[in-house]
């Protein structure tokens, strides 16, 4: 090939590629513009679609706030009004708010689902967690029975014990508030020492030993070494046993006596129990319990959703 | 020798938690399978009476076995709903939209409210478009309404939870995968079904048997959104009545409690079947 030969063949390449690029960038604009288009329109049609099913979502709650302000009168029971708009005659101020937290004793339900909550989540974790650390670290025989025992509780659902521990409760004395948290203690217990064991055994063994050699006794080790280390299974783990016992109904409700009430219950409380269902009363209530649960969730939310399926596939 | 010092501390880090669960759990259960082969009415007045409780549910129990077809029919459509519902909204949530953030926020929601109040949020509004539709009130006890309005409930509670497994599953897919089937040309629905779907198994099974065993153990909606009818009982509300809402002169609480067993052991086939699949599974991958 000589250097004429070669030119020439370099000014038709460069001609083709100058056309085909011509041609590449035609086809570009036409697809791109045209996919666009098409995706937009997917898009918006997409969006509109979530957003009609977000605010069908929402038309129970946005219902329940709306008739927390009705009278009496304008929620007969069993009349089905709930959709109708409220107005001047209907708007009942604050009164159902009022009225309904001293019938069923509100305040000390909030008071009670908060202390219930808080202790019993942080005894859960702060126990449990310790409780994994050594039967991982500690291999015998009896460690891996109990903590099969453990792992086995999670798949034994709460009607297999209810009877026989409400029974049980009312005769070691266990109808109060530090009863209840001891039984929260002890049925949550076989989740949270399953989590928190996946998550110890990924820890290295090494930064352990290291500790024990620097002279840390095991009660030191495990304060001053893991625990720091188990930082985010147990926001995890803190976050599911609060959903499980702030919203739980059914222990509290066995073992508990009837002056004392958890939120849940004292929601019960507003429907029936003096024959009438006060609907007012019922929809006001309903606002204020969902209002500490939205105030949590806007503020850890990240955390909540990293946790649930987090938990979820473990669990 | 790390061993061995921290052997000691067997009462300081394990005591605590077994004695709650000994109490809480372990005497409990135990008790609770001597119970259904008694007649009681008190941890003290137990009588052993053998099979006869289990007899009885077998032979004359019929309420017992409505409220099992239910429950088995209401746990085959909440889970084939739920999951196609939480599926197509984790694809739609997934494909970086304007307010995916909020719709997220929104669809999530209903999970962290507990069931007793979820009911008593829904009861009024079904009651309305129930005699709005069809002119009777959403409890009547003649039509299926309270079985169907719990299913929407269910729906609406449970649907977000597994929208959040889903998307964490689809967002773990690499994306030159998806890229690369692109460009060779493959349709959407090809990327569906010959790779999406594959590569999120492991969320779908996790998300089917969670959705089957919420199901399936459902109570504090049941409860609150339809009361104790006999025409709308799930299993788990079921055991309940029988165990609490009887009188004391027809020891039904023996019964109740052998309802309990039957329950458990129905959900330990289940736990058992989920755990042999995941596992095969695993070696699979």
């Amino acid at each position: 090939m000589n250097d004429n030969e070669r030119e020439q063949i370099e000014k038709l390449k460069a001609e083709e590629s100058q056309y085909e690029g011509k041609r590449e960038v035609g086809e570009i604009v036409e697809k791109r513009f045209g996919a666009r288009a098409s995706k937009l329109i997917a898009d918006s049609v997409a969006v509109i679609i979530l957003t009609l099913l977000a605010v069908a979502f929402m038309i129970p709650i946005a219902a329940v706030v709306m008739n927390s302000f009705k009278t009496k009168s304008a929620l007969p029971a069993g009349k089905g009004k709930a959709f109708e708009l409220i107005n001047k005659d209907t708007y009942n101020g604050l009164n159902n708010y009022k009225d309904g937290m001293k019938a069923v004793g509100m305040t000390s339900a909030i008071k009670n689902s908060f202390l219930i909550t808080i202790i019993a989540v942080i005894v859960l974790i702060f126990l449990t967690s310790m409780t994994a650390w050594y039967l991982v670290r500690v291999k015998t025989k009896m460690t891996s029975v109990i903590y099969y025992g453990f792992v086995f509780s999670m798949i034994v659902p709460f009607q297999m014990v209810m009877c026989s521990m409400s029974l049980l409760s009312y005769n070691l004395g266990l109808a109060t508030i530090e009863g209840l948290v001891l039984l929260y203690v002890g049925f949550g217990a076989g989740m949270c020492v399953f989590m928190f064991s996946g998550f110890v055994k990924s820890i290295p063994l090494e930064i352990e030993e290291a500790a024990m050699i620097d002279g840390c006794n095991p009660i030191q080790t495990y304060f001053r070494v893991v625990l720091p280390m188990l930082k985010p299974i147990m926001v995890t783990v803190a976050i599911l046993e609060t959903m499980w016992i702030w919203n739980d109904y059914l222990l509290p409700k066995l073992t508990l006596p009837t002056d004392i009430k958890t939120i849940p219950i004292a929601i019960e409380a507003c429907t029936g129990s003096h024959g009438v269902t006060e609907i007012g009363w019922l929809m006001a209530m309903l606002v204020i319990a969902i209002i500490p649960i939205v105030i949590f969730y806007l503020a850890c939310q990240k955390h909540i959703i990293r946790g649930v399926a987090a938990g979820a596939v473990k669990g | 020798m790390n061993n061995k010092t921290l052997k000691k501390y067997f009462p300081i880090f394990v005591l605590p938690t077994l004695i709650a669960f000994i109490i809480a759990f372990v005497i409990p259960f135990f008790m609770g399978i001597y119970l259904s082969f008694c007649k009681f009415t008190t941890i003290t007045d137990a009588e052993w009476v053998g099979v006869k409780n289990y007899i009885y549910i077998f032979k004359q129990d019929e309420v017992f076995f409505m409220a099992m077809k239910r429950t088995v029919k209401f746990t085959i459509l909440s889970v084939i709903i739920i999951n196609l519902g939480a599926f197509a909204l984790a694809l739609l949530l997934t494909k970086k939209l304007h307010g995916t953030n909020i719709f997220r926020t929104i669809f999530f929601m209903p999970n962290l409210i507990g069931g007793i109040v979820l009911g008593y949020i829904w009861k009024e509004t079904l009651d309305t478009i129930t005699r709005k539709l069809f002119g009777y009130a959403f409890t009547y006890s003649g039509k299926n309404y309270g079985f169907w309005g719990l299913l929407v409930v269910v729906t609406w509670q449970l649907m977000g939870y597994m929208m959040i497994i889903y998307i964490a599953g689809i967002q773990n897919i690499p994306e030159d995968v998806v890229e690369a089937a692109r460009i060779d040309g493959a349709t959407p629905a090809q990327i569906l079904f010959k790779i999406t779907i594959p590569l999120v198994m492991p969320s779908i099974t996790i998300c089917l048997f969670l959705t089957m065993s919420n199901s399936f153990k459902l109570y504090d909606q049941n409860y609150a959104l339809n009361g104790n009818s006999k025409d709308t009982r799930l299993l788990a509300l079921d055991i309940y009545e029988t165990i609490f809402g009887g009188n004391s002169s027809t020891y039904s609480e023996g019964r109740g409690q052998a309802k309990a067993v039957i329950f458990f052991l129905i959900v330990a086939l289940i736990t058992f079947v989920q755990l042999r699949l995941t596992r095969s599974k695993e070696v699979e991958s």
